[in-house]
């Protein structure tokens, strides 16, 4: 089949996306904002629910671009987009011209700017961190406050610019529950003397194996889970932090003091879908994601014939999900393709 | 029951249950309609947690919309008076409920007695 297909972004969906298509002899180009292809894997140390390292799915992702001969566009954007006769012309940041029959988007999520939440203080109080700037600090390998010492006790706060209405974001992120119970494990193994504590509205283990590990935070690593939402965090005079909640199932509100405070970032529209549902017309929905023609039989399908969904840029998706989505994009494409349009 | 005591030296217990059936909702359906945000409560507690009276009494919005929901006014009608109606319940509500004006509005209902009785 000799077509040509764009992929909008270098993350998960993107990069299966584009090994799938070429493995098939369709020539792709894939558009990658950032220097290097990877995403958002590339900062994550370890994966849920088996927690093996996330370098081995980034491996396997590094090698569909070696593999494949796949034209590779790093630093790059897209500032213009124009469809005639089953054909799509899109200019790249560089100058660059691409002609293709049709076009993957898979601009993928960014993480919730957590200083939004002002109440928590992250970017104000000094040991106030997300859960991407721990898995930073996994990877360093040293879990330190910022004036250099161990933390004992870390509560880690569910559901930030999740399900919160104050900050525009209706839904559920969906991982950040199972991400919370992972992070708790890795902290106590970590420090085996700390405390852990997990401030949750709803534990959502809804994904294979999700339930296992929660009990397994409980049983092996003692992990305590309590039922509130924090309304807010301050910093004490010893550089400690309280947070208020109200332990719902106790019936009383909770203050605790503790050393780090962890917030579990939501997942958002990333800006570079924004910008691109603006250039190429291409409709979202109330939870600002890109919206599919169909929920349940053309999840990959947009408004515009011709161009495809992959990944998060949907929807919070799960890197088995992600893949999943990515190779259904494949297969839409594919049958787009072959009827000749 | 006092008098019970006297006679046969042992009470009864009330009973704990709620009695969904034997209680009357008219303030929770009148609260709904005013208000219809209260419908979006998950009962996260954030209310609960940033309030200040629930600090020092046993006053808990969370607890006291259950009760409300459940048709337990009794209850409920003893602690709306703790609220100071600040409102901080309001700016910490993930769901976007109207937690001030429910305040506001069950002690209206409370007074309208005819129609909302307890």
């Amino acid at each position: 089949m000799n077509k040509h297909v764009i992929v909008i972004g270098g993350g998960v969906a993107g990069l299966e996306v584009a090994g799938q298509l070429s493995n098939m002899g369709i020539e792709v180009s894939l558009i990658e904002k950032e220097p290097k292809t990877g995403g958002h894997l590339n900062k994550w140390y370890k994966l849920f629910p088996d927690r093996r390292n996330s370098s081995e799915v980034q491996s396997y992702l590094a090698r569909i671009v070696h593999n494949n001969r796949i034209k590779l566009l790093t630093n790059t954007t897209i500032e213009k987009f124009k469809k005639g006769r089953g054909h799509f012309y899109v200019t790249t940041n560089n100058g660059e011209v691409l002609n293709a029959d049709a076009v993957i988007v898979a601009t993928g999520f960014d993480l919730f700017k957590s200083a939004r939440k002002e109440e928590y203080g992250y970017g104000i109080y000094d040991n106030v961190i997300t859960s991407a700037d721990l898995e930073e600090k996994f990877q360093k390998g040293d879990i330190i406050l910022k004036n250099g010492a161990v933390p004992e006790t870390i509560g880690i706060i569910h559901c930030v610019g999740s399900r919160d209405e104050k900050v525009g974001n209706f839904y559920c992120s969906k991982l950040c529950c199972v991400t919370a119970v992972k992070q708790a494990i890795e902290i106590r193994e970590f420090l085996p003397d700390s405390k852990v504590f997990c401030f949750y509205m709803d534990m959502r283990m809804g994904g294979a194996f999700y339930e296992e590990l929660y009990r397994e935070a409980q049983e092996k690593w003692g992990v305590s889970f309590i039922r509130g939402k924090v309304s807010e965090a301050s910093e004490t005079i010893d550089n400690k932090l309280t947070i208020k909640v109200e332990d719902t199932l106790a019936g009383r509100p909770l203050k605790m003091k503790l050393d780090m405070l962890v917030l579990m970032a939501g997942m958002e529209m990333s800006e570079g879908g924004v910008r691109v549902a603006g250039i190429g017309g291409l409709k979202t929905g109330e939870n600002r994601f890109f919206a599919a023609v169909d929920n349940h039989t053309g999840s990959n399908r947009s408004n515009i014939e011709g161009i495809f969904y992959a990944g998060t840029c949907t929807a919070p998706m799960n890197i088995t999900e992600t893949i999943s989505h990515a190779r259904a994009a494949v297969v839409e494409v594919i049958d787009y393709l072959k009827d000749g349009k | 029951m006092a008098s019970n005591k006297n006679k046969f030296g042992f009470d009864i217990s009330l009973g704990r249950q709620i009695n969904y059936d034997a209680n009357n909702r008219n303030i929770a359906e009148y609260l709904f309609d005013k208000e219809p945000s209260m419908r979006r409560c998950i009962e996260c507690g954030g209310c609960s947690a940033t309030c200040t009276t629930a600090g020092f009494t046993t006053f808990s919005l969370r607890e006291l919309m259950i009760l409300i929901k459940r048709g337990e006014t009794d209850e409920v009608y003893m602690n709306l008076k703790k609220c100071m109606l600040c409102g901080k319940c309001t700016l910490v509500c993930p769901r976007g409920v109207n937690t001030r004006n429910i305040i506001v509005l069950a002690k209206k209902a409370f007074q309208k007695s005819d129609e909302y009785a307890i």
